[in-house]
């Protein structure tokens, strides 16, 4: 089902006409309210009024996560207090929180939004949702909440952790959708198995799965091994949080970007220049009717490309690829960038191996040393020497022959890789510490 | 004739081995043989023991994945000569064996060796033919 049909469909000239309209609006409103952007314009000598295309988008500057973090908490902020109505943040692992606001109309949008999202992913009224996104600071679990009370299917706000109390939960309720991270439904499917409960005999058909980045091999062997359509979605608090684009279950051929919301460009992350539709660089955001943080030509460092195309399930939005990497997550290894999603993809297609894995990056005389660590999966567990270690060599040579690097392949006891109850951490990156 | 042997993966870390007896200790199951193959990453320890399935349980919920393989328990003259004449009879017919080790108490004043054949069923068949006798498991968990 498409919720708003007049405007997921609209044609691309009439689709572009509102997002000119709502541009110009912004642009005018941040240069009034926001003195980050003020400030920027005046030294450009920019004037509102000189944005008069979409193209003219190029002349705006970016805004980066750094630039969130300088204004911490509430510098960006385009709107009073009094208009504030929540307070969203991420966890700042990685230095200063970055805190985003949501007036009355920015809640209500969102959850229109991700309303569409769950309509894409086939959801009606009729769906239960046992949503395990974390409520709290972190968007997910209440961005999720709303889109799914706005499309009226039932939630179940069971949030992060506790999770065998989830698969009791899952059986008892009989959830017929779920939203949570791709490895926690993974770490979730497990636990539930040694309850004794198959997750393959629930009602549970369909799982919309973001806040981390996944593969499409991934996708796969969550389909067949759990019995559910597994769907991308994909979003991040400071544009919004869940809710930027879907994959429609009717096609599953990359995400929709709510155009009528979002002005998105892919750039090349090196020199900021646009890249042309179909070539991967990084996702561009400008948030075209946020009224609380607006914000202009957002740098998400999430790589992707763009297809215009109008898809088969009928919207006209652009589909964004699955996100390949982030380009601050790129490993560079002897000189080689890899992504860590490369080797997901080739752990994945070896069978014999589960989608539990770990890259440990070391620093050795002054060459790095990439190790690929890989849980041991029960069911094709062999007691033969020689067959593991044919699985070791083979993933090793996948490696080397798809992504020009050499990796030492190590296979590990299941479950000696630590769960997440939230995103899994794949990468241990040893040779800052060493050097 | 089949005899059911428990396999263990195990990462060569300190305690792992350690792990593995600890569990089986407090389920009060007995280790009847055993033997270990290891490369510089990983190990598999195989062992034949007094409760199978109650070994796999307990083994199971700790965590270690653990596989099932039919070996076959052959008494073996224990005189010179003994072994050589059945890996001959199995040379002959093309069987091939995986891995073998020795049980640790004898039958009678025979040897037991536990095999690991490529083809288990035309393994039995020959020795069947050659009036070598074979261990059943259910005497041998309990010798």
């Amino acid at each position: 089902m498409i919720l708003d049909v007049d405007l997921e469909t609209l044609p691309r000239e009439d689709l572009e006409a509102l997002q000119l309209r709502r541009l110009k609006a912004l642009v005018a409103r941040v240069y009034e309210n926001v003195p980050f952007y003020r400030k920027n314009f005046d030294e450009k000598g920019l004037k509102p009024e000189d944005i008069q295309t979409l193209a003219d988008v190029k002349l705006l500057p970016f805004t980066t996560k750094q630039d969130l973090r300088d204004h911490y908490p509430f510098g960006m902020f385009a709107v009073s207090r009094e208009n504030i109505v929540r307070i969203h943040s991420s966890s700042g692992t990685t230095g200063k929180a970055t805190v985003v606001g949501y007036t009355r109309r920015d809640i209500r949008n969102w959850g229109r939004l991700m309303g569409r999202c769950l309509a894409a992913a086939g959801l009606t009224s009729q769906d239960l949702l046992h949503n395990a996104y974390g409520y709290g600071l972190f968007t997910g679990g209440l961005g999720a909440h709303y889109g799914a009370e706005e499309l009226g299917a039932t939630v179940i706000p069971v949030s992060g952790g506790g999770t065998r109390r989830q698969a009791m939960l899952l059986r008892d309720f009989g959830a017929t959708a779920i939203c949570c991270t791709p490895s926690y439904c993974l770490h979730l499917a497990e636990v539930a198995q040694e309850m004794g409960i198959d997750f393959k005999s629930l009602p549970l058909r369909v799982g919309v799965f973001g806040a981390e980045p996944w593969s499409d091999s991934m996708r796969k062997e969550m389909e067949s091994k759990l019995g559910i359509m597994a769907l991308d979605i994909y979003g991040l608090s400071e544009i919004m949080g869940p809710g930027v684009a879907i994959e429609c279950a009717k096609a599953q051929n990359g995400l929709h970007i709510m155009e009528d919301h979002f002005l998105v460009e892919i750039i090349d992350p090196q020199t900021g220049e646009n890249l042309p539709a179909g070539e991967i660089g990084e996702l561009v955001i400008t948030t075209l009717t946020k009224e609380a943080i607006p914000l202009l030509r957002y740098r998400t460092r999430d790589l992707t490309s763009l297809n215009p195309a109008p898809c088969r399930c009928g919207r006209t939005f652009a589909r964004m690829k699955r996100v390949q990497g982030r380009s601050d997550d790129m490993l560079i290894i002897r000189g080689v960038n890899v992504f860590p999603q490369q080797i997901e993809s080739i752990i994945l297609e070896t069978e014999g191996l589960s989608p539990h894995y770990q890259l440990i990056v070391t620093r050795e005389n002054n060459l790095d040393n990439l190790e690929v660590q890989v849980e041991v999966d029960e069911s094709l567990f062999s007691d033969a020497i020689k067959n593991l270690q044919r699985l070791e060599s083979k993933v090793q040579k996948n490696i080397k022959e798809f992504l020009g690097v050499t990796a030492r392949v190590k296979l590990v006891e299941p479950r000696s890789i630590q769960r997440s109850e939230g995103k899994a951490k794949r990468i241990v990156d040893m040779r800052n510490q060493q050097a | 004739m089949k005899v059911d042997q428990l396999s263990i993966f195990l990462e060569n870390r300190a305690g792992r081995l350690a792990e593995v007896t600890r569990l089986l200790s407090e389920a009060k199951v007995n280790i009847r043989a055993l033997s270990l193959a290891d490369t510089s990453d990983f190990g598999i320890l195989r062992l034949i023991v007094s409760d199978f399935d109650k070994a796999r349980e307990v083994l199971k919920q700790n965590g270690f994945t653990v596989g099932r393989t039919s070996v076959v328990a052959v008494e073996v003259d224990d005189t010179p000569g003994g072994l050589h004449r059945i890996l001959e009879m199995l040379r002959d017919s093309k069987v091939n064996v995986e891995y073998m080790y020795a049980f640790v108490q004898q039958s009678g004043s025979n040897a037991i060796i536990i095999f690991r054949f490529d083809r288990t069923d035309q393994a039995i068949e020959i020795l069947h033919q050659n009036k070598i006798p074979i261990v059943p498991g259910e005497k041998l968990y309990n010798l």
